[in-house]
């Protein structure tokens, strides 16, 4: 099933190209698209390539936090200096994607794009509160935060005639810490049973001041686990505390059977893992 | 009336091609079907395998995975242009060949482009980079320790240029 082409130079143009034809799709990497073409999952009509928009590429620091285009490969996060610098979890959660060859190929754009809750980055960039830019027609731009960008699998709340900039991470501050991990029992490749990633602020006299939780495989979107969040916020943390807030995380996802795991087994090592990664970044 | 096909230019392996393809055309059936560069080979069809690995201005990447239209104006290289022009084969391939890095063959061509991008970028690589870069790119038949140490004698003696 073949369709046409175009390569637009500018947004408005992009954006035109779009939002004129229902079944119009964009083509960043091309990992997602592909796949979903080849199964027969899309058919698009119009297929929008992105390479030559110059404001989606490039990864920079700003303002202390990051601002990376919607273009820039898995493999360029992974190997930015100002990533690594500035928010070095970020810069390994993309270093353990899939293997190499993907990292080359797949963009953070075109992942967030597609919206596969078993995907790495997007609970890593929930955790650090990131925000994705989008733009539309006739000069639009919006913001949305990383968490309220999935409404289901596979769907986000782009509309026709939109696409996405680029993703804005806010600076951490000196004492925060983030991490990300994957459950992975199958192969290192594989998409992971659950994933967590976590980010701690710790007060001076020890208390959590702030955190923030989302695991990936845990629903039809990226889930964020506020019940958790909420339990050690404000507090002290010790082994216990951490252990119980920890198991609230069963009850706050929604995963299905497959081949990764039964849903009671994937609520047990979403517990399990969320108590590891808490523990480690208050150690 | 939308048009489905178009005129790309690409230079592989040093020889620039002109070809008025399908949108949906795939690199790797441009590659084998069109290009007759049957050296790259077809596994998986879903970027997991290794198989299909080519280098796209400089950068490995699944040629499954690649529709061909995104692709005008680039430079690809595949197992084919490795070889010097007097047919002298890569340091790459001569250490697979002396540690006995390949059986069966049908991995080989995309170890063996993966590998050359590896030490291209890392001269000296460590035996963890090496690990990362070649996972993935899956072999059935030799336990992968001649492939390893293949690839670790280049990176040892910084012969692989």
């Amino acid at each position: 099933m073949t369709f046409e082409y175009v390569e637009p130079e500018d947004l408005d143009e992009a954006s035109a190209a779009l939002g004129a034809d229902e079944d119009a799709v964009a083509l960043a990497g091309g990992t997602a698209f592909t796949l979903l073409l080849r199964q027969g999952l899309i058919r698009p009509g119009r297929v929008v390539g992105l390479r030559r928009l110059a404001e989606l590429r490039g990864i920079s620091a700003h303002k202390g936090g990051l601002r990376i285009g919607a273009l820039a490969t898995h493999r360029e996060i992974e190997m930015s200096p100002h990533v690594r610098a500035l928010q070095p979890a970020l810069a390994a959660a993309f270093a353990a994607i899939a293997t190499i060859r993907i990292r080359n190929q797949a963009t953070i754009g075109g992942n967030l794009a597609h919206a596969d809750p078993s995907q790495d980055p997007p609970p890593i960039l929930v955790a650090l509160g990131a925000t994705i830019e989008i733009a539309g027609p006739a000069g639009a731009r919006r913001s949305v935060p990383v968490e309220s960008f999935f409404i289901d699998y596979l769907s986000t709340v782009l509309s026709p005639g939109e696409l996405i900039l680029g993703v804005t991470v806010p600076p951490a501050a000196p004492k925060d810490r983030a991490v990300y991990h994957k459950f992975l029992p199958r192969s290192a490749d594989d998409y992971a049973t659950v994933s967590v990633a976590a980010s701690v602020r710790l007060e001076a006299d020890g208390r959590i001041a702030g955190c923030r939780i989302a695991l990936g495989g845990a629903g039809p979107t990226p889930v964020r686990a506020r019940r958790v969040e909420a339990a050690v916020i404000g507090r002290v943390p010790t082994a216990e505390l951490i252990r119980d807030a920890a198991d609230l995380v069963r009850d706050e996802i929604d995963p299905i059977d497959d081949a990764r795991g039964s849903v009671r087994y994937k609520r047990e090592m979403a517990a399990v893992w969320v108590r590891r990664a808490l523990t480690e970044l208050v150690a | 009336m939308a048009l489905t096909t178009r005129v790309i230019r690409l230079t592989v392996n040093g020889h620039a091609y002109e070809r008025t393809i399908r949108n949906d055309r795939l690199l790797v059936d441009l590659l084998r079907d069109d290009l007759d560069l049957v050296g790259t080979k077809v596994g998986c069809e879903i970027g997991v395998c290794g198989l299909c690995a080519v280098l796209v201005n400089g950068v490995v990447l699944s040629a499954c995975l690649l529709p061909a239209v995104a692709l005008d104006g680039s430079t690809i290289e595949t197992v084919e242009g490795l070889a010097g022009p007097d047919g002298q084969l890569s340091p790459v391939q001569r250490a697979f060949i002396r540690h006995g890095a390949l059986q069966c063959g049908i991995c080989t061509p995309g170890q063996v482009v993966t590998a050359t991008a590896l030490l291209r970028e890392r001269p000296d690589a460590t035996a963890d980079e090496i690990r990362d870069w070649m996972m993935g790119s899956l072999c059935r038949c030799t336990g992968y320790e001649g492939i390893f140490d293949a690839i670790a004698s280049l990176a040892a003696d910084g012969q692989a240029r």
